[in-house]
């Protein structure tokens, strides 16, 4: 394997590369999503699969992606096409980088909408415009005669905002706001990722991540000091924490309960991303990953237990009661239509609204970055693109696929296609390849060597064996529990269905495109005798 | 519904866990060298000894 032909770019500070892996970890996942499916899942006793899930499963794939992605960057690659011929140096290695290309594109394409929403209900918090609920029915046409509940007046305005009543409202007059929205986070988006690794992605994380911990604090102090509404005396912040947290034995018992931890953990952590693979080839030589990617977990653990375990849950007990179960199965009924009704409820809610939306806008977007710069950087070592070139052609390419999600809005059908296919599917499938790679190809042996070189702490050999023989398997179980509980579903809906369909279909192409791209990148690779196949 | 004393003890093992973590990891990082104190301190020192200048 040749070297030569690095981009150079690199992080500037230890610190910053924890923080930009953190920040691509942190998400709306943390706050919505874990606690939620805590809730559902047993309470204080989804901890434990939920821990046992970190320490067999997370860490140690954080572990394993950290270690090749320096070893490919050592080796003058940045992309994963390129990292895993390095590692195994057979000719459809590359294709499967392909797999870790298509899936932050995809996720991309939907995922900047989403980051929109959250701008856009934080403008409308510091505007004054979410706290007045009869100002919000009358700009909304409600009846308040027919609409009395607050509950269903944010409802409404949800599904207007986002346009899931039918498709192609946000196009429409009158329902263009989310478009401005998505506009200002896309330019954003690519401004940070012109700028590079160091200027660009490691200067905002600095600043945005310790910014996320300031206002998810302040909130977290307004939620803890809630009084229950009048009338419903029981509906306090400690029977909120209740709701979360007390445990119910016998839901250790159902697999289902396993499958969710897993299934958080390998979400929450941004495994199986192609990401982490990605910001780790641009170390150096000897920058340790050991700590580095301990550190960066334990960063999102704590966004995740300490700040999502505490806030979510109980301000909107507090307003809902027990009513929340309707709530807490799905991610956005608890953040944009169960939290808004407690917001408007709490004294200075636009200013707690405002910090709370204007976080999750936060988390979102040092998550987005890095789901663009996989892709930049295969564009740049691939074909030998300058940055300009390689962002407005994956400007194009990320403006054509979110077009495509923003005008399928109705019931957010082609989101939830792409969340599946791509932010499910595909990375069990690259998680599952990864593995394979680091325990069957790559090796424990030289892996555990590689992941000491440099390394502030000792991690201990059972951990090698675990990514080997434990980790894998874990993951096929998991991989196999959502296939049997969700696929059915979702393959209906592909022949039911033209939208899914459609959006299937856009899919198949986008990663068709890519395959046709690693391709050519390979045989340009071997011509510049940068790889040589064994 | 209220926090039972099972619910208090997972919470805050679950979170004592999470800060132990956090903190340790945060603590080791930052009280490290700066990477090029670091490199400076594993690569071979720089010293011009002059005793090649007249080799030839």
């Amino acid at each position: 394997m040749a070297n030569a032909q690095h981009s150079g770019e690199h992080w500037a500070s230890r610190l910053g590369v924890i923080l930009a892996v953190a920040g691509s970890a942190v998400g709306l996942g943390n706050f919505l999503r874990f606690p939620g499916n805590a809730a559902q899942n047993g309470g204080g006793a989804f901890m434990l699969p939920y821990f046992i899930s970190l320490l067999i499963l997370g860490i140690p794939l954080c572990w394993a992606e950290w270690t090749m992605g320096r070893y490919g960057g050592r080796r003058g690659f940045n992309s994963s096409p390129g990292i895993f011929t390095a590692i195994w140096p057979h000719r459809a290695a590359k294709y499967f980088g392909a797999v870790a290309l298509a899936i932050p594109l995809l996720i991309y394409m939907y995922y900047v909408q989403i980051e929109a929403w959250c701008l856009g209900y934080a403008w409308h918090y510091l505007s004054g415009y979410m706290t007045d609920v009869a100002a919000l029915r009358e700009q909304l046409g409600l009846d308040p005669q027919q609409v009395k509940d607050d509950a269903q007046v944010f409802r409404e305005f949800f599904s207007r905002y986002v346009g899931s009543k039918e498709h192609g409202a946000v196009f429409a007059a009158g329902g263009r706001e989310l478009l401005w929205m998505v506009m200002v986070a896309f330019v954003l988006n690519f401004v940070l990722i012109y700028r590079g690794v160091s200027k660009g992605i490691e200067s905002f994380c600095k600043v945005a991540m310790p910014l996320m911990v300031v206002c998810a604090l302040c909130v977290l102090v307004r939620v803890l000091t809630l009084d229950p509404p009048p009338g419903k005396p029981e509906q306090t912040v400690l029977a909120g924490l209740g709701f979360m947290w007390n445990p119910q034995p016998e839901k250790l018992l159902d697999p289902g309960t396993w499958l969710a931890a897993s299934g958080q953990i390998f979400f929450s952590l941004s495994v199986g991303f192609g990401i982490i693979i990605n910001y780790a080839s641009y170390l150096r030589r000897d920058d340790d990953v050991a700590l580095s990617g301990l550190t960066a977990s334990s960063m999102n653990e704590f966004f995740e237990v300490c700040l999502g375990g505490l806030i979510t849950i109980p301000a909107a007990f507090v307003f809902f009661g027990m009513a929340l179960k309707d709530y807490a199965g799905s991610t956005f009924n608890l953040g944009f239509l169960a939290l808004p009704n407690v917001f408007a409820q709490m004294p200075a809610g636009w200013l707690f609204g405002f910090l709370w939306f204007f976080m999750l806008f936060l988390a979102a977007i040092t998550s987005s970055l890095s789901m663009l710069q996989p892709v930049i950087a295969f564009l740049e070592e691939g074909f030998g693109l300058r940055r300009h070139a390689s962002a407005t052609i994956l400007g194009l390419i990320t403006a054509l696929g979110c077009g495509y999600v923003l005008y399928f809005s109705g019931g957010t059908k082609a989101l939830d296609q792409f969340d599946f296919w791509s932010g499910t599917m595909l990375i069990f499938i690259l998680a599952m390849f990864q593995t394979f790679l680091y325990g069957w190809i790559f090796g424990i042996q030289r892996g555990e060597q590689e992941l000491h070189q440099g390394a502030h702490i000792r991690v201990p050999r059972i951990v090698q064996w675990n990514l080997k023989y434990i980790a894998p398997v874990y993951l096929l179980v998991i991989f196999l529990g959502i296939v049997w509980q969700q696929g059915p579903q979702y393959a209906k809906q592909i022949w039911n269905d033209p939208v899914v369909f459609g959006s299937v279909l856009f899919m198949l192409a986008v990663f068709v495109f890519l395959l046709v791209m690693v391709h050519i990148a390979g045989r340009r690779w071997e011509r510049q005798g940068r790889i040589q196949y064994q | 519904m209220t926090l039972t004393l099972s619910g208090w003890l997972i919470m805050l093992v679950s979170m004592g866990t999470v800060l132990a973590l956090v903190g340790f990891s945060l603590y080791k990082v930052l009280t490290l060298p700066p990477v090029e104190v670091e490199e400076h301190l594993k690569a071979p020192p720089d010293i011009d000894t002059g005793d090649t200048e007249d080799a030839d």
